[in-house]
């Protein structure tokens, strides 16, 4: 029987010649990730273990991005314990405020995963890296405790859903528009413990920041890992951030799938997911005025420079609505830096909107930007659940940068068409 | 392992962000993470929950962030069993590797109500609810989830060396 992408990575990296699904099996990892919320329950645990050194310290990595630049004293103290650890481990990729930037956005560029990598970190967006055809899947602090001890982890090999895309995109639509509209569909655990694999003559028609997009939110649908096939585009990204050699796996005609969901990419609108789940996704034809008090363009999931390029073509020249309070941030420092110097920063500015340095920070409701009681966010980032962004009573519109950027002029939420045209 | 407990009901897509909010996230104490549990979603919890008090819940319970935090305040709020209709991956795998016990049984989910007492045998995958008389059959854990349950964790499990 034919093996998903991911069962091929899987079999690989457990030094196996196939695998099937429900198999248990034991595989190396290439990588092993934690952040300043995640790691410091990790190194916790890890120090149980009595063990002098992590398996490789190239491969294993720290990103101090949720609640930094620290956000209050506690937080500090997290971020010390990682930085302490990462210091006394020799740990080669520690990422400090400075070079740090949201993980998910930051691991792609700095060239630290590859086609054909297995990568578990504890965050669940981790899935993000299957844009670029690596089986990466989020898992909490212990595994990673472990992974970092021992350089492997157990797993349950997933079965999967094929998404076959075809057409191309409409003007404004995006990754987002795409992934929000598949949530609807299937649900929150429409893929639960299952891959979502990506492929079909559509594929081409999606930038790799759209594929990372929809990769970073496969766990929104309670999925394992979301994985793209692999193209000229994914090698051509690649080698252009300096990754590893790709190892390219493809599905076997045969592989066996759940389930084969087609998805005509011309046919998907902007798409809103409204409170609290993700798979509330609604159409504009859906809903009528919804007014808001905040927009925020950023995070793993759209806090790339694509996503600040198109929020920045829609705002250029106009006004954010009073009231209306935007919070902008790019991802990384490089996606910041690349901002400024096409003028992208400028243009948020003058609009009105802040600009800040890269963190999690709203996403989670850590930082820089929680909502009061019964307040209203356009969100670009990936969770709308209770409380997510602040009070309990507040509430999280998961949408596009292009919505996002359309709704900081009106005040309310609001198609890119209306504000530029179709 | 036998546990028997009073059940707190819940219904579907208990997501981790309710059941320990990332506002309390600046800490990794396990007692001052179960002062907040479940605060977003029922505020009573804190103040009701007992030594031994068993959770029933919908599906997919745990979904969302991958944060351990949340099986580990709901273990130091007491709770012994988590019995639920589908768990999220992440939160499953989660549980059992900090040592609380969780387990999948839809019937038993629907057939118990909130303050029910229960007792559930996950050697032998049974479920009584000891208020209605009625019996419920699920899984029994693999003698390896076992093994990491009584141990109080995957790590523990590790360093005494029952798990290789």
């Amino acid at each position: 029987m034919g093996m998903t992408m991911t069962q091929k990575i899987l079999a690989s990296h457990a030094g196996l010649d196939s695998v099937q699904a429900g198999q248990l099996i034991l595989a190396s990892l290439d990588l092993v990730l934690g952040n300043d919320i995640t790691s410091p329950v990790a190194i916790k645990e890890f120090s149980k273990l009595g063990r002098d050194s992590v398996f490789d310290r190239d491969k294993v990595t720290m990103v101090m991005d949720h609640f930094a630049p620290n956000k209050d004293i506690k937080a500090s103290e997290q971020c010390k314990m990682c930085r302490e650890f990462c210091g006394e481990k020799n740990i080669t990729h520690f990422y400090d405020v400075g070079k740090m930037g949201v993980e998910h956005a930051l691991l792609p560029e700095q060239g630290l995963v590859t086609a054909g990598n297995l990568v578990i970190g504890a965050d669940s967006h981790t899935c993000t890296y299957g844009a670029l055809g690596a089986f990466s899947t989020g898992v909490g602090s212990t595994d990673m405790a472990c992974g970092m001890a021992t350089g492997k982890a157990w797993f349950k090999v997933p079965s999967a859903i094929k998404f076959n895309l075809t057409g191309k995109l409409q003007k404004y639509v995006s990754g987002k528009d795409v992934i929000l509209h598949i949530i609807g569909k299937i649900g929150v655990d429409g893929a639960l413990y299952r891959s979502m694999e990506f492929s079909g003559e559509g594929l081409s028609e999606l930038s790799v920041a759209d594929r990372l997009c929809i990769a970073n939110m496969a766990i929104e649908a309670g999925a394992k890992n979301g994985i793209f096939e692999v193209d000229e585009l994914t090698l051509e990204y690649i080698k252009e951030h300096g990754g590893a050699e790709p190892k390219i796996f493809k599905a076997d005609d045969d592989a066996e799938y759940d389930e084969v969901i087609n998805i005509n990419l011309s046919e998907i609108e902007p798409t809103v997911s409204f409170p609290h789940l993700p798979e509330n996704a609604k159409t504009f034809s859906e809903f009528g005025d919804v007014k808001i008090d905040q927009v925020v363009i950023g995070s793993c999931t759209n806090g790339r420079l694509e996503d600040l390029i198109i929020a920045a073509e829609i705002m250029k020249g106009k006004k954010c609505a009073d009231g209306v309070r935007v919070i902008i941030i790019p991802a990384t420092q490089q996606i910041y830096l690349d901002a400024m110097e096409m003028g992208l920063l400028k243009i948020f500015i003058e609009s009105g909107a802040v600009v800040s340095t890269p963190t999690c920070g709203p996403c989670l409701g850590g930082h820089m930007g929680i909502l009061a009681k019964g307040e209203r966010a356009v969100a670009t980032t990936n969770r709308n659940f209770v409380g997510r962004m602040g009070d309990p009573t507040s509430e999280v519109y998961l949408a596009s940068p292009a919505v996002a950027a359309a709704s900081a002029i009106t005040g309310k939420i609001t198609s890119p068409w209306e504000v530029m045209g179709k | 392992m036998k546990y028997t407990g009073d059940v707190i009901k819940y219904a579907d897509n208990v997501d981790t962000d309710v059941i320990i909010p990332a506002r309390y996230l600046n800490t990794s104490d396990h007692k001052e993470l179960a002062s907040h549990c479940m605060e977003d979603l029922d505020k009573t919890f804190t103040s009701r929950v007992k030594q031994g008090d068993i959770i029933t819940a919908g599906f997919n319970f745990g979904c969302g962030s991958s944060r351990e935090h949340a099986p580990i305040a709901i273990k130091a709020s007491g709770v012994s069993l988590v019995i639920a209709k589908s768990f999220a991956r992440i939160f499953y795998r989660n549980s059992i590797n900090i040592g609380l016990a969780i387990v999948e049984c839809p019937e038993a989910v629907d057939g118990i109500n909130d303050g029910d007492r229960v007792e559930a045998d996950l050697d032998t995958g049974v479920i009584r609810n000891l208020t209605t008389g009625k019996e419920y059959k699920t899984q029994p854990f693999p003698e390896f989830v076992q093994k990491i349950i009584e141990n109080g964790g995957l790590i523990n499990s590790i360093a005494e060396g029952v798990i290789k």
